[in-house]
């Protein structure tokens, strides 16, 4: 993995967009403004599984017509994650907190995943009017709990006060951030 | 001079205790700073359900009425949170903010919007059922200025 990371960061595009004076910053603007979309708008689709908005809108329709922009956000978020990523590799990838947040977002994945499973078998008796489980309003909670994890996390990607270059960290901050503290000259890679 | 006298209150906040501590600490600025984020992402989700029903570009065929009805709480909500966090934030780097053209932007924007959201785009929003042009240009409006509110808001890092 991190052989991959030093190629990447070794990619002509991947210095040029280091280097730019206003393209990373866009793109890290964009980045945080479709949180908006995303996860604000998913919000709205957590609060109505959990029974404390849109109350009077059945589900499905909930997931047919709110969900779909809150997708449009993810697919924005992720292209200028990505980038983001693609611009400082190695760096982001020896990151603690990037690290974290990429587990956080596969937990996010699977509740995901573990809901919309759900709602395709059983979701014709929400609509009815019967009571929604309660493993759907726990689903939902959780959905804003690790989202917001996520939030926080990536926020602290740019301060990371765990940093590899950073030494003397304790050894399991070394040993989660994958920190090669003998070789000084892993430091310099991402050039910042 | 005027603006001597706003030079000096912008200084003595960020003497103040706050803006003082958060300034010593490795983690503070971050941490208020993701939970501002939070609070961005409340009051954005709110802020775009409400004008994209207003443009007629989601959930149309639902009263204008309903749609901002159930995520007015939700916005004021978000709205608290920013502004619990961005005092400290601001605090911390008061004079930074002072020379920062993005900052007073923000100030400027976030203060229209906040008058356009309450006296305009909510009242006109609440009392109506059915879309036209004038409710798409308040969604319209509104988007766009909140756009540069959170946008600038970004940029205040940057500079």
């Amino acid at each position: 993995m991190l052989e991959i990371a030093i190629w990447l960061s070794e990619t002509k595009w991947s210095i040029a967009l280091l280097e730019s004076l206003y393209m990373y910053p866009w793109i890290e603007s964009a980045h945080v403004l479709s949180i908006c979309f995303f996860i604000g708008i998913l919000l709205f689709v957590d609060l109505r599984l959990m029974g404390v908005a849109f109350t009077k809108l059945p589900i499905s329709e909930m997931n047919k017509k709110v969900l779909p922009w809150s997708l449009f956000g993810f697919g924005l978020m992720t292209l200028t994650g990505f980038l983001l990523f693609y611009a400082i590799p190695v760096r982001s990838y020896q990151n603690i907190f990037f690290r974290f947040k990429v587990i956080l977002i596969l937990f996010a994945g699977l509740n995901a995943f573990l809901f919309h499973r759900q709602m395709k078998r059983e979701g014709r008796n929400w609509d009815e009017g019967k009571s929604i489980p309660k493993s759907v309003h726990l689903k939902a909670a959780a959905s804003l709990v690790i989202w917001s994890g996520v939030i926080i996390s990536g926020r602290m990607i740019a301060y990371n006060w765990f940093d590899c270059d950073r030494q003397p960290q304790p050894e399991w901050v070394n040993w989660a951030a994958g920190c090669i503290v003998d070789l000084n000259q892993m430091g310099g890679l991402d050039g910042i | 001079m005027e603006s001597e006298r706003l030079f000096n209150f912008f200084d003595q906040l960020e003497q103040s205790f706050i803006g003082e501590a958060i300034r010593n600490s490795i983690w503070m600025f971050p941490v208020i700073e993701a939970f501002h984020l939070i609070g961005l992402a409340i009051l954005g989700g709110s802020i775009l359900v409400g004008d994209l029903r207003l443009l007629g570009l989601l959930l149309s065929t639902k009263p204008i009425n309903y749609v901002i009805g159930q995520t007015t709480l939700i916005l004021k909500l978000g709205l608290i949170i920013l502004v619990s966090t961005g005092i400290p934030l601001f605090l911390s780097e008061a004079i930074k903010c002072y020379y920062s053209r993005a900052f007073w932007i923000k100030m400027s924007a976030l203060l229209i919007g906040l008058v356009f959201l309450f006296f305009i785009r909510n009242p006109m929003g609440l009392s109506a059922v059915e879309g036209n042009a004038k409710l798409k240009l308040i969604g319209f409006t509104s988007i766009s200025i909140w756009a540069i509110v959170a946008g600038s808001g970004r940029w205040i890092g940057f500079s």
